[in-house]
């Protein structure tokens, strides 16, 4: 295995892609572990495109060579396959199925494919792919805006993951609102047993 | 982590740090007493964590009014004894320019250090300027930070050098630094001093053509030692891998030349340029004695390479240089590893090849940024366009501004048709207005209307242009993520403050149509641009509604939940609210049938007003 694990997150504005890296990060940080992070603010995040990606490791870079991730974590299935050139034969995916069609479907000048389409491309190209509908599993946490979070619970489940489970829910406790623990804590339990029973599946 | 652990974390301990969190953590160790900036991506997370925590740390900051009053807050400051610390994006050092030059020439008293953020590849930005040749331009030390340690360490010490030669120093970073987080160090917290008194001395600090003669060889001098200072300094340091092959770099691209470097086990020696202003001629020189060829690697413009290469012709010296001239890296954009691992294959003569990688056939659908559902622009731009319409008015110019509105150039508004920076929407009204005989109507944020929007106005006035100009006024600098200004009752330090009334500013400068709107209210907004577009001579304009992102707040902090859906029965699918509204809540179904998403909708109920069908209504 390689010495520095690199992780692509990609989704759309809002959906939480700069606070879930950050936990993992942290966490990361709190094992004594070496760790480079690379977010896009500003323009990019009214409606866009949300990048970031990480290396844990002795990197000096957060940016991910093509073909390079050991992990894409993609909250949104068109932006899995958008991400696709960060993925290489041996990387992991992690795509949450539920899509978020852009405006510029509803105006007519760009069309947004079937997600069963999506979902057949991701898996003739990808050998490490787990498909879940986090939104769902989100909503049956207590609040779909966990969405993330149920991402990031999946991502601990993976194995080589760098981060253990416990690090990883110390540092969401640390960084969310006292008041969604529980409701965070569900979430994340949801996506780390859907990749599991995904895994047994196999 | 909290914001607050930027000031309340110990000495010895580590947080994972933005570096632009971690220039804050610098500035304080640094014991500084003022700061200021105006808002701009990718340095607006330094304001918004001092805005924060100043008062706890006993630090005076302020959001000015634009970046040249933020640069002559610092630079009194700093001439009065106290350490100061001013920051901006790249294209701020251009309004800050007049006032930045003079201080290198008056020099300082306090420490006073410069940040500016610049944007390869233009995320956020209207262009892709290299702010390191400001050093050059000015003669002020710059220092190039890599990652969030070195923005944290180089700030403090560049409050230290600022002391030593009396002079501002300018730290410059870039998106990819700025918004880089790594491991930090924290270092000790020093408390400044809260007040100073100002020793007059006109020579010093009146750049009269007769002192600033003086001051001008003065510069010099000092540019001299500082030269000197850099050929010896350790922040310029070589990372000898073997080989004779040279690598010159900074910044960003210095940890992409690292892990290249490291994954591939390729021998080079590698001079990382860190006090990369006076160019350290001497070091530079003794380094290139000991390679037989040196490629240069950094962004935008090729700064270091010119310097290598002038430098190679002044000792008559025989190395290969290799760079952005010879075309071994792209000319323009900013680089990735993919970048330099291809360009240094080629420099160095090495087979790196591409990694594996997938490609899929599928077409994507694009994913632009757009303005937020509930978006009071939108209802202003959608009641200007059918006022419009109304009066049958043909070939408008929309002059634009910068701020979330400029999105309006997107379909289906498409209300944006120049624009040039900060203002340029008044400006550039009354050019057109004098160019032309097409109406002119202009449109400005609230925020940059304070900045650059009011000399503009009143030139409109006196000179007698007929431009009809549109404040979009949100009440606060949304782009950014929502910083005060003048026009509200609250500054940088979290307290109350006057606030600043754009139609009573408008009025003074003796603009004859002067009307506020609610731009929710589509009718009567409607009304009143029917009314403006009529009025000969200046007519303003001012759309307020508060910003979505805040109203959105209120509501979740009061628990309301009104959200809006569609009634199959009464849709006859007309897609006015899709085609000519365009909110991104609402969406056609692959039937074609209308809907509004329930977890975008933020309730505004503009939609409702412009259904023919009656069709919207409150979701049960």
């Amino acid at each position: 295995m390689k010495s520095i694990y690199e992780i692509y997150l990609t989704g759309v504005g809002g959906q939480g892609i700069i606070r879930v890296s950050t936990i993992i990060g942290e966490a990361a940080m709190k094992k004594g572990l070496r760790v480079v992070m690379s977010e896009l603010h500003g323009m990019a995040e009214r409606g866009g495109v949300v990048t970031t990606e990480m290396k844990i490791g002795s990197a000096s870079s957060a940016l991910i060579q093509k073909g390079n991730a050991d992990l894409l974590l993609a909250l949104e299935p068109v932006e899995a396959l958008r991400s696709l050139e960060k993925v290489g034969p041996s990387t992991t995916a992690i795509v949450n199925s539920a899509p978020i069609i852009p405006f510029t479907v509803s105006l007519g000048i760009s069309s947004y494919p079937d997600v069963s389409q999506i979902i057949t491309e991701l898996q003739a190209k990808i050998k490490n792919l787990f498909i879940l509908d986090a939104l769902d599993l989100a909503r049956k946490a207590g609040d779909l805006i966990t969405l993330n979070i149920v991402m990031l619970g999946a991502a601990a489940a993976i194995p080589g993951f760098p981060v253990e489970e416990e690090l990883l829910l110390a540092s969401m406790k640390e960084t969310l609102p006292g008041s969604t623990i529980e409701v965070n804590s569900a979430a994340f339990k949801n996506g780390y047993e859907a990749i599991l029973a995904g895994m047994s599946r196999k | 982590m909290k914001v607050e652990e930027i000031l309340t974390g110990g000495e010895g301990e580590k947080l994972f740090l933005l570096g632009n969190e971690a220039a804050v953590r610098g500035a304080l160790e640094a014991g500084v007493s003022i700061a200021s900036t105006y808002p701009g991506t990718p340095s607006s997370e330094i304001g918004n964590v001092l805005s924060r925590i100043a008062k706890e740390a006993g630090v005076y900051f302020e959001f000015s009014s634009n970046e040249k009053v933020a640069l002559e807050v610092s630079a009194a400051a700093a001439a009065s004894g106290l350490r100061s610390f001013v920051f901006m994006k790249c294209v701020g050092l251009n309004v800050a320019a007049d006032s930045f030059m003079s201080t290198i020439y008056e020099g300082v008293r306090g420490g006073m250090v410069i940040l500016v953020a610049d944007d390869p590849s233009m995320y956020s930005s209207q262009n892709e300027q290299d702010d390191r040749l400001y050093a050059r331009i000015s003669g002020s030390p710059l220092l190039e930070p890599s990652d969030p340690q070195e923005v944290k360490d180089l700030v403090k010490f560049g409050f230290e050098l600022s002391e030593k030669f009396e002079l501002p120093v300018l730290v410059r970073t870039t998106t990819r630094v700025s918004h880089m987080r790594g491991v930090v160090e924290l270092g000790k917290i020093k408390k400044g001093k809260a007040k100073s008194t100002f020793e007059r001395n006109p020579s010093q600090f009146v750049v009269l053509p007769a002192n600033a003669r003086r001051m001008r060889h003065e510069l010099i001098q000092k540019l001299r030692e500082l030269e000197e200072f850099a050929n010896n300094c350790d922040l310029n340091r070589i990372i000898d891998n073997g080989g004779d092959s040279g690598i010159i770099t900074s910044g960003s691209c210095f940890n992409y030349v690292m892990d290249i470097l490291d994954e591939y086990r390729i021998p080079a020696r590698v001079l990382k340029l860190t006090l990369s202003y006076p160019f350290p001629e001497k070091l530079v020189k003794s380094f290139l004695d000991s390679v037989k060829q040196v490629t240069i690697v950094e962004e935008v413009e090729p700064v270091t390479e010119k310097e290598v290469l002038s430098l190679i012709g002044k000792y008559g010296m025989k190395q290969r240089v290799h760079g952005k001239l010879d075309s071994t890296f792209p000319r323009a954009f900013e680089y990735t590893p993919d970048i330099v691992r291809e360009s240094l294959s080629k420099s160095l003569g090495l087979n790196l090849p591409e990694k594996e990688k997938l490609e899929s056939n599928i077409p994507l659908p694009s994913r632009p940024p757009v303005l937020c559902p509930g978006c009071p622009h939108r209802a202003t731009y959608y009641s200007l366009k059918q006022a419009v319409k109304s009066l049958g008015i043909k070939n408008i110019i929309y002059p634009t501004d910068i701020g979330c509105y400029t999105l309006g150039a997107a379909p289906p508004y498409e209300m944006a048709d120049y624009l040039l920076s900060m203002g340029s929407s008044v400006g550039a009204g009354c050019g057109f207005a004098r160019a032309t005989e097409q109406k002119v109507v202009s449109f400005i944020g609230d925020s940059t209307f304070f900045h650059a929007g009011i000399p503009a106005l009143i030139n409109a006035v006196h000179n007698k242009d007929k431009i009809m100009l549109v404040v979009l006024d949100n009440r606060t600098t949304a782009m950014t993520g929502e910083q005060p200004y003048p026009g509200v009752p609250i500054d940088g330090m979290g307290d109350t403050a006057p606030e600043i009334s754009i139609e009573e500013i408008v009025k003074a400068a003796g603009v004859g149509f002067a009307k506020i709107i609610e731009p929710f209210n589509l009718g009567k907004a409607r009304e009143a641009f029917a009314e403006a577009l009529r009025y000969d001579g200046v007519a303003v304009v001012i759309a307020k509604h508060p910003c979505a992102q805040i109203t959105a707040r209120e509501r979740r902090k009061k628990g309301i939940h009104i959200v809006f859906d569609v009634d199959q029965d009464k849709c006859s699918r007309c897609m006015i609210c899709v085609r000519d509204f365009a909110c991104p809540a609402i969406y056609v179904a692959r039937d074609g049938s209308v809907h509004i998403d329930a977890l975008l909708c933020v309730g505004c109920g503009v939609c409702r007003q412009i259904c023919p069908d009656n069709a919207i209504e409150v979701r049960k």
